[in-house]
């Protein structure tokens, strides 16, 4: 994590964030303990983790939904805490779910994508190019009188985003977006999110159990138990094959291949990640 | 198989009382049905009948589908009309036990049951050519009126067109869960009618349990997308009054003069 003196902000700064459900009464459980991350205008960053860990309840301190017990979430200069900025940084972070169902209001796909702009007051000339534009960047344009439930769950998140977009958001979180997709649903959101991170400097917050979703990222943030357990590049995380494993959490298929093959005593360089990286090294071999 | 519901009973299609504007049609259906009350010479109610008929052939939608909408009704409109029939005094028709059937009876009976049906027509001509989102938004707009006396017009319209938009997620699901407890053995096609009611508990408390997680997370996004209700939001698609919805009540207005000049004339 890089410090930054004389007043430079991140575009994310989370500082000793605790959050505890039920504060004060019995059944109290705490979901993050002094959790500090910066994150960059235009990262890609990867949340990884068991579940119950924190990395939901993370996602929702970032657009205010929920506020911390402790510490502070500030987001593009503006402290959630406060109170008249919470539609600000509403409308700067989207938020896109895990159940496609549960998050889309309306009967009809473009009119969906226009409830976020609707309810910030745009003028509806605006909120038409708006709609246009959102639908566009997520190559949904054909589907826009489709009622949401002919789409499929890929389809869904893809809308969903847009609905993000057209609100002109300029960081997305995604909480688990793909944990209810099939495999092509899948690789249609994730392609999806890459192009906004490449072609418009989207910021992206992507929390995930698949490891090969993740290891598209710029970063890595590995949680424990409402705690960060590391951070890293990718191919720093993927190399702690030992680490991750006692989290219960998978690596991907490349680094394991690689790991074990590393303890057989066949040498391999580090922070092998993905499949072609694995087969270039493989091909070096003598 | 119950997926394939349809929601209220639209007919899609391109006529113009397809195309007009929802809030008309609604404001020209009050002014018909008032007049239908209003007006209740034989003349007149010819007239209602043929513009009935005319309206549902202009609007295309298949006419026995439209006289279904009338078949739920059927038992009280026989009713009314033997009611009247041995309840009016009159030459009489025929006798069966102590009822004395009359013929002032069975005119008196007739013209309130064609009035029923007329209304009953005509309302359903509203909801084969309105779908449920348009008329969503026509009472949002209609009650908006009433928000100063507290009101909730954009609260009931909301609410209306979120059930509109679950009414196919929970009918799948319904599908889904009857399956499910189908497969472990539930009968949920034989046995009497307290054996198969009991059998729908099993059905009914997930769906509800899973109904209100559903909420529970919806309220979350809509949140999470700046929702705070009605106010300061504006609408991508608005409704507005064309020229065919003037003329639409341009022709009602007509209709209704010549009723009245009927009346006055004592046609």
């Amino acid at each position: 994590m890089t410090v930054h003196g004389d007043g430079y902000m991140s575009f994310i700064e989370i500082k000793d964030l605790t959050h505890i459900y039920h504060a004060g009464q019995e059944n109290a459980k705490e979901a993050l303990s002094k959790v500090s991350i910066n994150v960059e205008k235009g990262e890609f960053v990867a949340v990884l983790g068991e579940n119950g860990c924190g990395k939901s309840t993370l996602a929702k301190h970032i657009n205010a939904l929920l506020l911390p017990t402790d510490g502070c979430c500030i987001v593009d200069g503006m402290d959630t805490n406060d109170v008249t900025k919470v539609w600000d940084i509403r409308q700067q972070v989207g938020m896109v779910f895990q159940n496609p169902d549960n998050q889309i209001i309306a009967s009809v796909v473009e009119e969906d994508v226009a409830f976020g702009p609707e309810n910030l007051g745009i003028p509806r000339d605006e909120i038409k190019k708006r709609v246009d534009e959102a639908l566009k960047a997520v190559d949904m344009e054909r589907y826009r009188a489709f009622a949401p439930h002919l789409l499929s769950g890929g389809q869904k998140q893809r809308v969903a985003i847009a609905g993000a977009l057209a609100m002109h958001t300029k960081c997305l979180v995604l909480d688990e977006p793909t944990a209810m997709l099939d495999p092509k649903g899948r690789s249609e959101v994730m392609s999806a999110v890459k192009k906004l991170n490449k072609e418009q400097g989207i910021t992206i917050i992507y929390i995930t159990h698949f490891m090969e979703e993740a290891a598209e990222a710029d970063r890595v943030i590995v949680m424990e138990k409402g705690k960060i357990f590391a951070e890293g590049k990718p191919q720093e995380i993927f190399a702690r094959v030992d680490d991750l494993k006692r989290l219960r959490l998978d690596v991907p298929l490349a680094s394991a291949i690689a790991w074990n093959l590393k303890k057989q005593g066949i040498y391999i360089p580090d922070g092998i990640v993905q499949e072609e990286e694995l087969v270039e090294a493989l091909c070096q071999l003598k | 198989m119950l997926t394939d519901i349809t929601i209220g009973q639209y007919f899609p299609g391109q006529s113009f009382l397809h195309r007009m504007d929802p809030r008309m049609k609604i404001g020209l259906l009050f002014m018909w049905i008032v007049a239908i009350f209003v007006f209740d010479s034989q003349v007149s109610y010819g007239i209602f009948t043929a513009s009935a008929i005319l309206l549902a052939l202009c609007s295309r939608v298949p006419i026995l589908t439209l006289a279904k909408s009338i078949k739920p009704l059927w038992m009280i409109l026989v009713f009314t009309l033997l009611i009247h029939m041995c309840g009016t005094p009159g030459e009489v028709w025929f006798h069966i036990f102590v009822f004395d059937f009359t013929r002032e009876g069975f005119i008196q009976g007739f013209h309130i049951c064609l009035r029923l049906a007329l209304l009953i027509f005509l309302s359903s001509l509203l909801t084969f050519t309105t779908s449920p989102l348009e008329l969503t938004d026509a009472m949002e707009s209609l009650l908006s009126p009433f928000k100063c006396i507290g009101l909730p017009a954009h609260e009931l319209a909301m609410m209306m067109s979120i059930a509109l938009r679950f009414v196919p997620t929970l009918i799948e699901e319904t599908d889904k869960i009857m399956k499910a407890q189908q497969s472990r053995g539930v009968n949920f096609e034989s046995g009497n009618v307290l054996k198969r009611l009991s059998n729908l508990v099993p059905i009914l408390v997930p769906l509800f349990i899973s109904a209100f997680r559903r909420a529970d997370e919806l309220a979350m996004a809509m949140e999470a997308r700046c929702y705070r209700g009605g106010e300061g939001r504006t609408r991508m698609k608005e409704l507005k009054i064309r020229t065919l919805d003037y003329g639409a009540c341009a022709g009602t207005v007509l209709l209704i003069a010549v009723l009245v000049v009927l009346k006055v004339e004592g046609i």
